[in-house]
């Protein structure tokens, strides 16, 4: 749980995307051990192997993801994100801001957990708040792209954390559908490229 | 079989779509498919179709309904894409601006046109919250090629801005489902399980202080594929650069993501927690009138005021569902009446921007001498949408307003009928001056495609603010009786 906050710190702070896309794999992989992790913890009994939805977590959000943005980050020839909005030293901050405010709320609703969720559920929301914040305040397509993708991590390891055994079908439903979107992302991002010749957001507005 | 195959074709016609070469076969399975689909919908009438999966997929009298509408929807859009398709098909276009740019291709358009279809039944039909949630996303995904058909800058954006914030939307939707489902969890002994039929026999034992944070991620997730404010900035941008078939995500889109909301507050209701959940939703709808308003005036570009229409009545919708008592029914059958009104408007305002060449509302001038056909629909749908009699609008905005003043809500009845008018002005002053003026161009022949789908939309509006028939009005009691209605 610690590391998964500090690679979203990490994330906050850099402004080399190749870095970024490293991050976010390290990330997805952590979180494709989740489900086992869970398990050894309360010895629930799913309807389905724990190990065969690690391993599809595992190829999405290990393999996937960042071979397609790699790609994409190739072809649009960018290398860092030099102008967000929000300068990196405030986005440290903010997070520290966020970080404080997750776990503060997670001592205000009732719980009926084991330690596993009391440790995540703030990770899980401060991890939402990263990624929303991503969103918001960069400017490149593919930084956006990026923030969306540990948006929905946060939303992944949030639903870890309340112990969630949702049927299978419904999980691959969604690691299917936020592959598609990654997808289409990236594809638009270099159309962004070829229409513009950058893939500043910012610019994207009407005139 | 009925639902097995409601869900299938299209989905099995989309796929095939991609690989078909003849340009000729890939429309005539458009078509067919759309019939198909109308036909099997009528069937689901007859008889009642099967369940599948343990309950999670069951067409129930609401689920019945929206897919109704939107197949009737999907109908009159394909007939008018076969004619659309075949007018655009050169490559390369100049734009106003005057860049070159060329459109996707249409095995590209088609499939995805198909396979939107299937992910809205898919919507319509999921009685499990985690299907439904995955049957949203794929109707976005399913659309987003759709708004980016012509290739240029504005449809660019349009469409990043509609795949971010649809997604992020979406994304805090599937945090809602996941905190019903931890609240389901408390149950003792019950099993994990998100199924309507099932949460509504436990709903007593639901956690209340979750259930309304997840009501309320419910709302704003879905709130924002809805268009209601202040989440709804990707519509104007989407509807005014999409082709015209954008019909379809004004009628049928935007229905399937208030049917999200709808079931949960459904739940909400048999949880004993309606009073929060109806509050909220009369605040939304209420501001996202009141938004629309604004902007409708003084537009300069008819179709984002369309678009900004379409915010209007998602308001107006929500409004009605959150007053409760007869305003439901009526909220229901304005679902019904502004989809086919905004599907016609929408197609008329294709024709528009297929002569002149322009979204720009005050070049356009004289449409009533110059394309009759469409002038005169054009014309007559600014009355149906602003609810004015004889139309169907007119008799579900005058329910609604008159469930609010029975049930004492004067304030809220005040401002609707207020904010009714602002609009009504707005609108009338940009789209009257559109339909009249001097006309120096000869008069246009236009094609039969473009013209018939309009048409028939328009004659069920004006049919449904005549008579509606008993069968209409028992489906709606029942719907509106299952979401809280009188």
């Amino acid at each position: 749980m610690i590391i998964l906050l500090l690679t979203n710190f990490s994330l906050l702070a850099s402004s080399r995307l190749d870095a970024c896309i490293r991050i976010i794999t390290f990330q997805g992989i952590i979180i494709a051990f989740l489900p086992i992790l869970t398990v050894r913890e309360t010895h629930i009994i799913f309807s389905y192997p724990p190990y065969l939805l690690a391993l599809v977590i595992l190829t999405v959000k290990g393999i996937v993801f960042p071979v397609l943005l790699k790609h994409t980050l190739r072809s649009v020839k960018v290398r860092r994100e030099i102008e967000p909005f929000v300068g990196y030293g405030a986005s440290i901050v903010i997070g520290v801001i966020a970080m404080t405010f997750s776990f503060w709320v997670c001592r205000q609703i009732p719980l009926h957990g084991t330690t596993l969720s009391a440790s995540a559920l703030p990770v899980a929301i401060f991890t939402v708040f990263c990624g929303l914040f991503m969103i918001v305040s960069r400017v490149k397509a593919i930084t956006q792209a990026i923030g969306y993708i540990v948006f929905e991590n946060g939303v992944y390891v949030f639903g870890s954390a309340l112990l969630i055994e949702q049927s299978f079908l419904v999980e691959v439903g969604v690691i299917f559908d936020v592959f598609v979107m990654v997808f289409i992302l990236g594809i638009m991002t270099f159309h962004i490229n070829r229409a513009f010749d950058h893939i500043n957001t910012a610019k994207l507005e009407k005139k | 079989m009925i639902l097995t195959l409601l869900i299938l074709i299209p989905a099995l016609a989309g796929i095939a779509s991609f690989f078909v070469s003849s340009a000729f076969l890939r429309r005539s399975m458009l078509a067919g498919t759309a019939v198909l689909h109308c036909l099997l919908t009528a069937a689901a009438w007859v008889s009642a179709p099967e369940i599948l999966l343990n309950g999670w997929l069951a067409l129930d009298s609401a689920g019945l309904l929206f897919l109704s509408v939107s197949s009737i929807l999907f109908l009159a859009s394909s007939v008018y894409a076969v004619g659309y398709l075949g007018r655009e098909h050169q490559q390369q276009q100049i734009s106003e601006e005057g860049f070159i740019f060329t459109n996707t291709p249409e095995s590209i358009f088609i499939a995805c046109l198909q396979l939107f279809l299937s992910a809205m039944t898919l919507v319509c039909a999921s009685q499990h919250f985690g299907l439904l949630w995955v049957g949203i996303e794929a109707t976005s995904l399913a659309s987003a090629p759709l708004i980016y058909f012509h290739r240029h800058q504005h449809s660019l954006e349009a469409t990043w801005k509609y795949v971010l914030i649809c997604s992020v939307g979406i994304g805090l939707a599937l945090l809602g489902t996941l905190i019903l489902t931890y609240s389901a969890s408390m149950i003792e002994g019950e099993g994990l399980n998100l199924v309507l039929g099932q949460l509504l026999l436990n709903s007593a034992d639901l956690q209340p202080q979750w259930l309304k944070v997840a009501f309320l991620f419910f709302l704003v997730g879905y709130g924002t594929k809805m268009g209601l404010a202040p989440l709804h900035t990707w519509i104007p941008a989407a509807y005014s650069e999409a082709p015209s078939l954008v019909a379809l995500l004004s009628g049928a889109l935007l229905n399937c993501a208030f049917l999200g909301i709808l079931r949960i507050h459904q739940v909400c209701i048999a949880a004993g927690q309606s009073a929060f959940s109806c509050g909220l939703l009369v605040f939304f709808g209420l501001f996202s009138m009141a938004v629309a308003a604004f902007f409708i005036i003084g537009q300069k570009d008819y179709k984002r005021m369309l678009a900004y229409s379409s915010v209007e009545h998602m308001g107006i919708l929500s409004l009605g569902i959150g007053l409760g008592g007869t305003a439901v029914f009526g909220s229901l059958l304005h679902l019904i009446n502004h989809s086919l009104t905004k599907g016609m408007l929408f197609l008329a305002a294709g024709n528009i921007l297929f002569v002149y060449k322009t979204r720009i509302s005050s070049d356009v001038k004289g449409l009533l001498g110059r394309i009759p056909v469409t002038g005169a629909l054009w014309v007559a749908g600014l009355f149906a949408i602003t609810g004015a009699p004889p139309f169907g609008l007119f008799v579900s905005e005058f329910t609604i307003f008159k469930s609010a003043i029975t049930q004492k809500h004067y304030l809220i009845a005040g401002l609707f009928l207020l904010l009714l008018a602002i609009i009504f002005a707005a609108m009338s002053y940009i789209m009257l001056n559109m339909a009249q003026g001097e006309n120096s161009e000869p008069v246009k022949k236009e094609s039969s495609f473009g013209i018939i789908p309009p048409v028939i939309l328009f004659l069920l509006t004006l049919l449904l603010g005549l008579y509606i028939p008993p069968g209409l009005t028992d489906i709606l009691n029942s719907v509106a009786f299952i979401f809280g209605g009188a």
